[in-house]
């Protein structure tokens, strides 16, 4: 009406709260986060801080950093945390929530992290069945250290040590953790997704929330990979990264719910 | 009771919040006893047995990140595998307890008594300049006693504690009087534990890292400065016999037990033999051997190693009294009369 009478919308107008439709969540801290523009990371940091926020568990959450691009998560998630040693995460989640079974606590770690030098944390912890949430993001790479193979890193796949492609001959087969650990008896959710669309962002978040939700069941480890890009690493665009994480990384390591309340799923279904 | 029983019975007495090892000889004793108790049943104590020495030293990290009463206990080569973690704990300023029940090294070893750990547990065993307190027990009773006052120490510091035993000392039965059960810490300093974040206050974080180099030399000075109060007011030593001696025989754990006896049988002889038991390692009780050097003969470190202890002797007396070594390694334990005939013939008596 304003504009049929002539008159010009001033901003402090438009800046009002009925007219608000999305704010930063206060459980990111002002810390311009430190990741390379078009890293998955930024995003996946804040969901999770989202879905702790919008549950009211800020007082009642530790979360877990460990080595890598994500070791300084504490700089940016304005919550109690812990750093850990390299791939030592679920240990020392399992030693914070059995000094605090009422707590939620979870550990966000990269694939170098989760699945080569801390397998066996990974492991043991997902088989006991500890009652807190595992966040994996995998980018196929070693990102912090200078784009390295992974344990994820595909077949075929370039790093700054495997310059000719992932030879699977000499240099091993890149390991599906995320399918190991849904074989234990001890984990009660086990999910893939990624962040680079606005659906996949809505599906991590709502799976994100369940990770926590779980935690009042006391039913075991929920285990939520990300599949990510690290355009950095890949030495590609943002947008080519994402076309290639679609591209290549998608058919090894395919979205979806892997196990759900405790029972695997035949078939995964696909979510993107 | 054995040594390490009596270790694991004054963990639950302490009011010890959790404990978290893996097995090894001759320390498995300290897992069997607790899981046998049941202390989550008389203390609401956790137990939990880890998938190894490394993930266990690292659940005793997130353990002793929430602020509560943590211990762990292994054997030289699985002390080995914590030392990464104990860096870390260190660095993150975090109070626990860590017991090292030695045995004979290098690598697999022997699974015989032994005290080549010294150095590894007195100069910071794993990466960076660190150090914590380290209590050598000669006893059962202080396989027991030793238990609280390491709590008190690491809590007072927030810095982990090691208990430094050998073989001997954590298998060997011997009458022990246990202190009364002690409540588990209902109300502790929280103020730097991750209990999560409250409106009131900032959030706590639990690290060792920082990556401004500025920031962590001050970081690192004040690690030292703390290490210096450790120095000024923790050290602790027991003196037999040292009031007129002219030879001192300096031994720590089961090895100041040896030369106790090798002090009677000196004194017999008519020698005035003394003995100091160093009971913290770390602090190195160096003020008193500093003082006694100028009134001595010599001094007769005995060991169960190359020869470690006696590097801190040697630096506290300064030159001003000859240093001999009498040493056994891999396992074997000398006599009393083995380390009285050294004493002679090391300073031609």
């Amino acid at each position: 009406m304003k504009f049929m009478e002539g008159n010009i919308i001033k901003p402090e107008e438009i800046i009002s709260p009925e007219n608000l439709v999305y704010t930063k969540t206060s459980l990111m801290t002002d810390k311009p986060l430190s990741f390379c523009p078009g890293c998955g990371h930024g995003v996946a940091h804040r969901v999770i801080m989202e879905v702790i926020d919008e549950m009211g568990i800020q007082a009642d959450t530790i979360g877990v950093a460990p080595v890598g691009c994500s070791v300084l998560a504490y700089e940016f998630m304005n919550i109690d945390m812990q750093q850990a040693s390299h791939g030592r995460a679920p240990a020392v989640a399992t030693g914070i929530k059995r000094c605090w079974p009422g707590k939620y606590v979870f550990t966000y770690q990269g694939d170098g992290d989760l699945a080569a030098i801390g397998t066996a944390e990974t492991i043991h912890a997902c088989n006991r069945g500890e009652n807190f949430a595992i966040f994996f993001i995998n980018n196929g790479i070693y990102g912090m250290t200078g784009g390295q193979m992974a344990p994820t890193t595909l077949p075929g796949m370039r790093s700054s040590t495997t310059p000719y492609g992932r030879d699977v001959a000499l240099m091993g087969n890149p390991l599906k953790i995320t399918e190991l650990v849904a074989m234990l008896p001890g984990t009660y959710s086990v999910s893939r997704h990624s962040v680079h669309t606005p659906l996949a962002v809505r599906k991590f978040k709502k799976a994100a929330r369940l990770a926590f939700e779980n935690q009042k069941l006391n039913k075991g480890v929920t285990f939520i990979e990300v599949v990510s890009n690290c355009n950095s690493g890949w030495k590609m665009t943002p947008n080519e990264a994402n076309k290639w994480m679609e591209q290549n990384m998608f058919p090894f390591f395919p979205p979806g719910d892997i196990k759900v309340n405790g029972e695997l799923v035949s078939k995964p279904s696909k979510t993107s | 009771m054995k040594g390490n029983e009596a270790f694991a019975e004054a963990a639950i007495r302490a009011g010890c919040d959790a404990y978290f090892g893996y097995p090894i000889t001759p320390q498995s004793e300290v897992m069997e006893y607790l899981a046998a108790q049941q202390p989550h049943l008389r203390t609401g104590m956790v137990l939990l047995q880890a998938e190894s020495e490394v993930a266990a030293i690292n659940m005793v990290y997130g353990a002793a990140g929430t602020g509560k009463r943590v211990m762990t206990s292994s054997s030289s080569p699985g002390i080995s595998l914590k030392q990464e973690g104990i860096s870390y704990l260190a660095g993150s300023q975090l109070p626990c307890l860590i017991l090292n029940v030695m045995r004979g090294g290098p690598g697999l070893g022997t699974i015989q008594p032994s005290q080549s750990d010294y150095f590894q547990a007195t100069k910071g065993g794993g990466h960076g300049d660190y150090r914590m307190i380290v209590l050598a027990p000669a006893s059962v009773q202080e396989m027991a006693d030793f238990v609280k006052l390491g709590f008190e120490l690491a809590f007072k510091y927030r810095n982990p504690v090691m208990m430094l035993s050998d073989g001997i000392i954590g298998q060997m039965m011997e009458k022990v009087e246990l202190f009364e059960q002690q409540p588990r810490m209902t109300k502790f300093d929280q103020s730097w534990a991750t209990t999560g974040k409250t409106p009131d206050r900032e959030r706590n974080i639990i690290t060792s890292l920082d990556l401004d180099p500025a920031r962590h030399e001050v970081h690192n000075r004040n690690l030292q400065a703390k290490y210096q109060k450790m120095r000024e007011n923790e050290i602790r030593f027991e003196a037999i016999d040292c009031d007129d001696a002219d030879y001192l025989f300096v031994a720590y754990g089961s090895c100041a037990r040896i030369s106790q006896k090798s002090v009677k049988l000196a004194r017999a002889k008519g020698i005035r033999a003394g003995l100091i038991r160093p009971v913290t390692l770390f602090p190195f009780p160096e003020p008193v051997l500093a003082q006694m050097a100028k009134k001595l003969k010599g001094i007769l470190a005995v060991e169960l190693s190359s020869g470690q202890m006696i590097e801190d002797v040697r630096l506290a007396v300064e030159g001003n009294v000859k240093v001999a070594l009498h040493n056994r390694m891999g396992g074997m334990v000398p006599s009393p009369e083995e380390v009285f005939d050294a004493l002679i013939k090391s300073f031609s008596i």
